[in-house]
């Protein structure tokens, strides 16, 4: 057994693209989550019946499903619909960014849900519309109570991206199965990888967890 | 999308040139998503509730140990890990079994992505377990140990069925993550649900891609369910008169 790690090397440049494909996948779906994510939550947590019935069910549906089935979907329900070819690189933004916004959605609810009524209450009586109570009062409190949890979902996100390879996206995974299989070197190639998202994701989570200490003795 | 063609019955119709049909594949490949999931989590609770447990325990060599566990499962994304026990594992071992793996032992990829997401769960579950054991009072454990009981008397007898009953909530999407992370298994070439799905609208494709999506998908929420209901069901069975279990209602 000889490994010839020094492969890997030759290839840095291409792994390098893929890994900034599964970093702009991850910022974008994030992004777009939380933002969709905070919509999603305002309408299950309001008192209108219908657009909380209706957000529920995006919610449900969703997190009831892989992830790769979603992927899935989308790779081909996207060009049927669109009638243009985009590509499994474009095609993974929308998926996960619709995908993401329905976990967002419970982590930004538990947050605004962990607001005191007495709060909402005040604002309204301050004479706030239910837009500016939310945008003054309740959201600012509400996302930095779920701060760590937004991140650490971000951090499973990125892990999550390298679901994209089975339909033959180049992200960091697929860049590497690629050359793998190229220069017949999985062994080199499956190790490296696993190494970096280790590196990437357990940093993340070390500086989440030094973050959540230092909110927790603020609060 | 004007010009799709409706065909819901098409999972009835013959694979082309096989003999078989559509809904047979499927059949099998919810087969194997049942069972694949089931064993990985009869492994994910085994060894997450050992190594969960452990992460709490005085000594230090051990505790360390468990969270080393825990961070290495929990940081690597599943389908690296799959890549990892099907493709790397056999070429580091030494020849003779790293033969063997790839050429006689029995069903590769079930046993694979069995033990594979059996182990990526039980990080999960772990973390889930010591959560529970964390939220119990020190007074118990110190009443335990004061009642004469040594530390794994105490362990077995007053923390762990407290804790368990506390973490059925999370332990029961920990159940249902199982059977959606099962789909990943596919990238091994397990003929799991999500594959035959594939396989169908993909190289045999009827043309009908939305009919057999929409059909997995609604097996997938079926499952998932099912899975919530049973652990309700075990939550309510379990309860302990007195105390409300898991923080609900």
């Amino acid at each position: 057994m000889n490994f010839d790690f020094a492969a890997v090397a030759n290839s840095a440049d291409f792994l390098w693209q893929g890994f900034q494909y599964s970093l702009s996948l991850t910022a974008f779906a994030t992004c777009f989550g939380i933002l969709f994510g905070t919509l999603l939550a305002m309408a299950r947590l309001s008192s209108i019946k219908p657009l909380n019935m209706l957000a529920s069910t995006y919610v449900n549906l969703f997190r009831s499903v892989p992830l790769l089935l979603v992927i899935f979907w989308f790779y081909i329900l996207v060009p049927l619909i669109s009638g243009v070819q985009v590509g499994a690189e474009k095609s993974a933004y929308i998926t996960f960014a619709i995908f993401e916004a329905a976990y967002f959605c419970e982590i930004i609810r538990a947050g605004i849900q962990s607001i005191p009524k007495g709060q909402v209450a005040a604002g309204y009586a301050m004479g706030f519309t239910y837009g500016q109570n939310m945008r003054f009062v309740i959201l600012p409190q509400a996302f930095r109570n779920v701060v760590p949890l937004l991140l650490t979902q971000t951090i499973i996100l990125f892990q999550d991206t390298s679901l994209v390879y089975v339909v033959g996206a180049t992200d960091l995974l697929g860049a590497a199965s690629k050359v793998a299989s190229r220069d017949y070197i999985p062994v080199e190639m499956y190790v490296s990888v696993a190494v970096i998202y280790f590196i990437v994701s357990f940093t993340l989570s070390r500086l989440v967890k030094r973050l959540h200490a230092k909110i927790a003795v603020i609060r | 999308m004007g010009q799709y063609q409706w065909n819901w019955a098409v999972i009835f119709e013959e694979v082309y040139g096989t003999g078989e049909y559509y809904y047979q594949w499927l059949i099998t490949g919810l087969g194997w998503t049942v069972a694949t999931a089931l064993c990985a989590w009869v492994l994910a609770l085994a060894l997450g509730s050992l190594i969960g447990t452990l992460r709490t325990v005085p000594n230090k060599w051990l505790s360390g140990l468990a969270t080393a566990y825990v961070e290495l499962f929990r940081n690597i994304p599943l389908i690296v890990q799959l890549f990892l026990w099907f493709f790397v594992l056999p070429e580091l071992l030494p020849k003779a079994a790293g033969n063997w793996m790839k050429q006689d032992m029995p069903m590769p990829e079930f046993i694979t992505a069995a033990i594979g997401l059996g182990l990526f769960t039980s990080a999960r579950v772990a973390e889930q377990v010591r959560t529970g054991i964390m939220t119990l009072s020190t007074g118990q454990k110190n009443a335990g140990l004061a009642m004469g009981f040594t530390l794994p008397q105490t362990y077995r007898y007053v923390l762990l069925p407290m804790a368990f009953r506390i973490i059925i909530p999370p332990l029961t999407s920990e159940f249902m993550n199982v059977f959606k992370n099962s789909a990943v298994a596919l990238a091994i070439g397990l003929t799991e649900l999500t594959f035959q799905m594939r396989q169908i609208t993909g190289e045999y494709a009827p043309a009908n891609p939305i009919e057999v999506m929409t059909i997995v998908s609604v097996i997938y929420l079926i499952l998932a369910f099912s899975v919530n209901r049973l652990m309700a069901l075990i939550e309510r069975r379990t309860q302990v008169p007195g105390y409300i279990s898991g923080g609900g209602k």
